[in-house]
């Protein structure tokens, strides 16, 4: 199995950590992973604000890259979705590259049935965040407010992970306020939403907050920093990958 | 003594004081600022909200309570999911048979001795209760809570007639005695303080501006409504549903003014929305389980009223309501709007909306439904509302009838993109980038200008007003080197 390693703008630009550890990951795996060069952004920041063909020449560009591969991975649940679910391009090589296309949790969770790891061990308290899109759209957890039965691909992972416990944040399953362009049109309520997300998680005690999804950390780690609030954010990559502070 | 909740039957839930504030001292923040047709600017009014700790933290928390108490309520039925389904359905297969269904409804009720009227819109509607009130010569008509009459500017018109309305549910009474709509389709004061309704009483009512008491408050409201709906020769009143098969209108409320507005006196009429009816009464089960779950977390409202004919001696008529509602049935990406049943736990459940207030959308309806159903009513009007969202769709998983709001609220800002509703700026800015990302060279060397150059700018560079991300966040570090960059290096 040939895979696709696709890195969302914001992760190659500020966090490519979180880019390097998915790759690692994958790898340490014994997967056969690549990057394919030209690759740029799912096109979600026009497409979230409704400029839907203006995002036609960049979901080409994407199928380009990854209609070759046979499975294409994404460490962020929101691309993932855009990809899957948003994208306008509906020929049979758009259909292919969306179909096959997977957020990491999703993909090492339900393609790779990942029980057990080569190496990770993080002996702290951490809170996990999932994100909107996570949750409602991918099912990584079902939706907080659906009375269905329960299951967590992001916990079952984080349970292969030596040492690691997991506290819970009140109201987790409430929005930290990201939402893309959001974040700036509505910059006040955005931000307070995300102060009110990292006040509670400071309440659990823990010292990390875990997610699949970085662009709400992003958020969250700028929301924190000026607050004052004391707290690590790391990409659930970096945890499985066994990264060490 | 026994405190009871200022809003006691709607949603009674735990009073919240911010510790080292005075919740009476803190000034009620207004909605948001309408000029015409002019663009509401939901986020302008969302500010100043935010700007008054107590309303804020009391509005998010109490409506956060409801919130939680739907959950309960909702995960102590084990066929939940199969109930939002059925209930979906049902809805589908009303609208779908709308035409017929009304005109099935119209039998039955005239077959009781209903009176059935149609209005195309508001003004219609209007007209028709005017009439019905110069031919039974009464000044004074009592109404129980109903956001149709909101939509048809009803007491605004009702006052240029020189006819009186009086609102008997306590929360729409204050919104009525403050002067301001209301701002959640349940607890339509809900953005209050005590303190907020003891000054607007004492101002109104001349009870005690000290006296924040809610059993006080609630009393004084109840002794100034009482002879007023004893006295009144016309009441009126909502309808939760219309049963085609039985031509029954059904009322659901907690404080039971409904049932004083169309019982005492000697007229009734019942102001409805065409999207209102239910096939059969075997249909209302499914209804009426969900609706107060949904609402208020209580498993059913405290009176479930079921009108099948007037009085003895009484008058009883329906107004069935269009006001763009069939028009809305045209639109096929909207039409599922009309699936609503005003329980307003998608409001509950926003954290926008807990975070602005309901007022802040300027509209009839507010939060996610408003959302989506506000542009259809006004497109240039409420062009900047569908952005009002983060799109979490936490308000899709909570809804009773399954609408796929945060969805909906998409792709209106599909349409508001088309039809260049955004700002320039924003249309020229999400050019640029949709041109630059399809280009990997000329993105590349963006990126790069944006790591080596962010580190370096000054602070004051970066939180400046322009940068709407920095004011109440820092911008992250950009490292030296991109992913890109890094494979680049060590994979290739
Ligand atoms: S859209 Fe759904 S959740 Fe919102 S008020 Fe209507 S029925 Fe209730």
């Amino acid at each position: 199995m040939r895979i696709g390693l696709f890195i969302p703008c914001f992760i190659d630009t500020f966090y490519p950590d979180v880019g390097i550890a998915t790759l690692e990951l994958l790898e340490r795996l014994g997967l056969d992973v690549a990057y394919p060069f030209d690759q740029t952004c799912c096109g979600q920041p026009m497409g979230n604000s409704g400029f839907t063909a203006e995002c036609h020449a960049v979901e080409r560009l994407f199928v380009e890259n990854f209609a070759g591969f046979d499975a294409i991975v994404c460490p962020s649940a929101s691309c993932t979705n855009q990809v899957r679910n948003k994208f306008s391009v509906d020929d049979e090589a758009g259909r292919l590259v969306r179909g096959k296309t997977y957020e990491l949790v999703e993909f090492l969770h339900d393609v790779i049935g990942l029980d057990r790891l080569p190496r990770a061990e993080f002996p702290y308290q951490v809170t996990l965040h999932n994100s909107c899109t996570a949750l409602r759209a991918l099912d990584h957890e079902p939706a907080p407010e659906m009375n269905l039965p329960f299951h967590s691909k992001p916990r079952a992972l984080l349970a292969t992970v030596e040492g690691l416990t997991i506290v819970e944040t009140d109201r987790a399953g409430e929005c930290c306020g990201f939402g893309g362009t959001y974040s700036v049109t509505e910059e006040a309520v955005s931000a307070r939403m995300g102060l009110d997300k990292v006040t509670r998680q400071q309440n659990t005690g823990a010292a990390y907050v875990v997610s699949a999804d970085m662009s709400c950390l992003m958020h969250q780690q700028g929301c924190a920093a000026r607050a004052g609030i004391d707290l690590n954010y790391l990409h659930i990559a970096q945890i499985l990958n066994g990264y060490r502070p | 003594m026994k405190r009871i909740d200022i809003d006691h039957a709607e949603g009674r839930s735990r009073r919240i004081d911010t510790p080292g504030h005075h919740p009476e001292r803190e000034a009620q923040p207004r909605g948001a600022i309408r000029r015409g047709k002019r663009p509401i600017d939901h986020a302008e009014a969302a500010e100043r909200f935010l700007a008054a700790p107590d309303h804020l933290a009391f509005h998010d928390q109490r409506l956060w309570d409801l919130r939680q108490k739907r959950d309960r309520e909702a995960f102590a039925i084990p066929e939940w999911e199969e109930l939002r389904d059925l209930a979906s359905s049902i809805k589908d297969y009303a609208l779908a048979n709308l035409d017929t269904l009304l005109e099935e409804f119209e039998r039955n009720a005239q077959a009781n001795g209903i009176t059935v009227h149609w209005a195309r819109d508001g003004a219609e509607h209007n007209r028709i209760v005017v009439e019905i009130m110069r031919r039974h010569d009464a000044p004074l008509l009592v109404k129980s809570k109903s956001m149709l009459t909101e939509e048809c500017g009803f007491r605004d018109h009702m006052q240029e007639q020189g006819l009186a309305v009086i609102e008997t549910d306590l929360g729409e009474r204050i919104q009525q005695l403050d002067n301001e709509d209301p701002s959640h389709v349940v607890v339509p004061a809900v953005h209050k303080l005590r303190a907020d309704v003891a000054a607007v009483f004492a101002k109104t009512l001349g009870t005690d501006p000290d006296n924040h008491d809610p059993a006080y408050l609630a009393e004084q409201q109840r002794e100034s409504n009482r002879p007023l709906i004893l006295g009144a020769g016309v009441g009126m009143t909502g309808a939760n549903f219309l049963v085609a098969e039985t031509g029954t209108v059904v009322v659901c409320t907690n404080e039971g003014n409904a049932d004083l507005s169309a019982n005492v006196p000697p007229v009734h009429i019942v102001s409805a929305g065409i999207e209102k009816i239910i096939p059969r009464a075997g249909d209302l089960g499914v209804f009426i389980r969900l609706l107060s779950r949904s609402a208020l977390g209580s498993p059913i409202t405290q009176y479930t009223s079921h009108f099948r004919g007037p009085r003895l001696g009484a008058e009883m008529h329906v107004i069935l309501v269009d006001n763009g509602r069939s028009a809305r049935l045209g639109m096929q990406q909207f039409r599922s709007a009309l699936k609503c049943i005003r329980c307003g736990a998608c409001m509950n459940t926003c954290p926008v909306y807990r975070r602005s207030g309901g007022l802040s959308y300027g509209a009839t309806y507010a939060g996610p439904i408003g959302l989506i159903i506000d542009p259809t009513i006004d497109q240039r009007k409420y062009s900047a509302l569908p952005y009002a969202s983060t799109l979490n769709g936490s308000c899709t998983a909570v809804c009773p009838v399954k609408i796929d709001i945060h969805q909906q609220i998409h792709a209106w800002r599909g349409i508001m993109a088309e039809q260049k509703e955004p700002s320039r700026t924003k249309r020229t800015a999400m050019k640029a980038a949709a041109l630059l990302l399809a280009h990997p060279s000329a993105y590349r060397v963006a990126v790069r200008t944006v790591g080596t150059v962010l580190p370096h700018m000054p602070r004051f560079a970066v939180y400046n007003p322009l940068n709407a991300w920095g004011r109440g966040r820092e911008v992250p570090n950009a490292p030296r080197r991109t992913f890109h960059d890094w494979y680049k290096a060590n994979r290739t």
